[in-house]
C-alpha cells in the first residue's frame, strides 16, 4: 500500500511519518502531483495557519489535484481545516471538500485559547474510521480554530461547547486532534484510516 | 472536558537524562529515549526536555536525540533550553518536537517570541518564566536561573511579562515559581492564581510539587492547565498512575 504525506510545509510532518512507521507503513513525503494521484492513501498534515497553508497548496499547483482525488484522504489538524470550505483564520478560502466553516473559539468564554491538551471524543455517527472507539477516549488537541457541528461530524469534543473532532464527506476525512501524538487511541485511528 | 496535564520535566545533557544541581554534579539517569518511553507508559500527558548542554563557542548544540524521541514517542513533547533563534527552533520542530520553550533568550530579546509565533504559529511557542518574590513582595523575573552563578534579578514584573509574552505570541506560559522550587512544600498558589488572571493562553505550574496532595489545589484553586514536576517523578516519590487516580477521585479531570 502506498501512503503519501502531502508536503504542505507543516512542522508535524515528521511526527506523522514516524507514527505511520510505528504502524509498519513507510509514507513518502511529496508535493509531486503524479505521486499523490497514484497513492492508495493521501494524508494532509499541517501545523501553522490556514492562509500560508492554502498559499502553499496553490504555489505547488495542488489545489485542483486535491479536489480531484478519489482515494481516501485524511487531513490532520490544520490539514483537516484546509479540507473545509472557508476559515476565519486570515479569511481564507479553503479546498471546499467538506462543506464546513472554520471559526475561532469564542474569545470571551473565559477558556484558554489555544485549546491545548487531552480531551474526550464523543462518537456521533458510526464510521469505519472510528472502529474500536466506544466514546470517552481522549486525544491530544492544539488549535485556536474549530469546525462547528454539522452532518459531516463523526465525533465531537467539548470545549466551552461542542465542536467537530472528526469529520468526513465521501472519501475526505479530517481529525482536528493529533493522532500522531494521541498515544494508543491515535494509533488506532490512524490504522483505521489505513484500513479504509 | 479538557483534562489537566501531568508533565514530567527531564534535564538532558549531551543526549542523556541527568539529575543533579544544574551545571554541576550531574548523575546520568539513562538514555533519553528509554526515560521518555517509561514516562509515556506511566501515563504522562506530555514531556518537557530541558536541554542543559552547554553550547560550545560558536557551535550549535547537537540535538539528534530529539529525532530519536520523536520516532518512538506518541505523546506531545516540548524542548526547552538554549533556543535563541528561529533557525534553532525550526531544527528542533522539524526533528519532531511539538513545541519549543524559550526563557532567558526571550528576556534578552523579546522580539524572539514574535518571530517564533510568526514562523510556526502560537501553538508551538511556549514562554518559560522564572519568578521570585522580591523584598517588597512583588514577583519579578529572573534570568539565567539555570546557572546560579549567572542568575540575574530583573526589574521586570512577572505579571507584566506574562501579559507581554502573550501579546507577542506565546501560546502557553510555564511559570516556574522559584521560591517554591526544590522545597517540595507545594505549588505557589497565590502567585499562580494571580498569573491565571492575567493568562488567556494555557498556563503550566512549575516548582514545589512534593506530594500528591499538592496537585489538587493547583488545578482546583489556581486553575492551571498543567502541572510540571521533576524530582518527585524521577525519585519515584510520586507514581503518575497513582497521582492520576488520586486526582480523578478528587474530581479533577485527568486522562486515565
Amino acid at each position: 500500500m502506498s501512503v503519501v504525506l502531502v508536503d504542505a510545509g507543516g512542522t508535524n510532518i515528521g511526527s506523522v511519518r514516524y507514527a505511520l512507521q510505528r504502524l509498519g507503513v513507510e509514507a513518502s513525503l511529496t508535493a509531486d502531483p503524479a505521486t499523490i494521484r497514484a497513492a492508495d492513501k493521501v494524508i494532509l498534515p499541517g501545523v501553522g495557519a490556514a492562509g500560508p497553508g492554502m498559499a502553499r497548496l496553490h504555489q505547488l499547483g495542488l489545489v485542483d489535484l486535491m479536489r480531484s482525488l478519489t482515494q481516501p484522504v485524511l487531513g490532520v489538524c490544520l490539514g483537516m481545516q484546509l479540507l473545509c470550505a472557508h476559515s476565519e483564520e486570515g479569511d481564507t478560502e479553503c479546498l471546499g471538500l467538506i462543506p464546513a466553516p472554520v471559526r475561532h473559539f469564542p474569545r470571551d468564554a473565559g477558556l484558554p485559547v489555544p485549546h491545548m491538551g487531552w480531551n474526550r471524543l464523543q462518537v456521533e455517527r458510526a464510521h469505519p474510521l472510528l472502529a474500536g472507539l466506544s466514546g470517552g477516549e481522549q486525544a491530544y488537541f492544539v488549535h485556536s480554530y474549530a469546525v462547528p457541528l454539522g452532518d459531516y461530524s463523526l465525533a465531537t469534543t467539548d470545549y466551552g461547547g461542542p465542536f467537530s473532532a472528526v469529520i468526513a464527506r465521501d472519501n475526505f476525512h479530517g481529525m482536528q486532534f493529533h493522532p500522531e501524538r494521541s498515544a494508543a487511541v491515535g494509533a488506532r485511528l490512524l490504522k483505521n484510516f489505513l484500513d479504509l | 472536558m479538557l483534562s489537566r496535564r501531568i508533565i514530567p520535566c527531564l534535564d538532558v545533557r549531551d543526549g542523556q537524562v541527568v539529575k543533579g544541581v544544574r551545571f554541576r554534579d550531574h548523575v546520568v539517569m539513562g538514555e533519553v529515549v528509554d526515560l521518555a518511553l517509561r514516562y509515556r507508559d506511566q501515563g504522562a500527558d506530555e514531556l518537557v526536555f530541558y536541554d542543559i548542554t552547554a553550547s560550545p563557542e560558536g557551535r550549535s548544540v547537537d540535538r539528534g536525540w530529539v529525532k530519536r524521541v520523536a520516532r518512538v514517542i506518541d505523546i506531545p513533547f516540548c524542548v526547552a533550553g538554549g533556543i535563541r533563534s528561529v533557525d534553532e527552533a525550526r531544527a528542533v520542530l522539524y526533528a519532531g518536537a511539538d513545541k519549543i520553550s524559550v526563557n532567558s533568550p526571550a528576556l534578552e530579546r523579546p522580539e524572539l517570541i514574535d518571530e517564533l509565533a510568526a514562523a510556526f504559529g502560537v501553538q508551538c511557542v511556549v514562554v518559560g518564566i522564572d519568578s521570585l518574590a522580591d523584598a517588597d513582595g512583588e514577583w519579578r523575573v529572573r534570568q539565567y536561573s539555570g546557572d546560579p552563578s549567572r542568575t540575574r534579578a530583573l526589574p521586570r514584573r512577572t505579571m507584566d511579562w506574562i501579559v507581554e509574552a502573550q501579546q507577542r505570541g506565546a501560546g502557553e506560559i510555564v511559570l516556574n515559581c522559584m521560591g517554591s522550587d526544590g522545597v517540595r512544600a507545594g505549588y505557589d498558589l497565590s502567585q499562580l492564581v494571580e498569573a491565571r488572571g492575567m493568562c488567556q493562553v494555557p498556563l503550566i505550574a512549575s516548582g514545589g510539587a512534593g506530594a500528591m496532595e499538592h496537585f489538587r489545589p493547583v488545578f482546583a484553586e489556581a486553575d492551571v492547565d498543567g502541572a510540571l514536576a521533576a524530582s518527585v517523578f524521577h525519585s519515584g516519590a510520586i507514581a503518575i498512575p497513582e497521582l492520576k487516580h488520586y486526582l480523578d477521585v478528587q474530581g479533577v479531570a485527568v486522562r486515565l
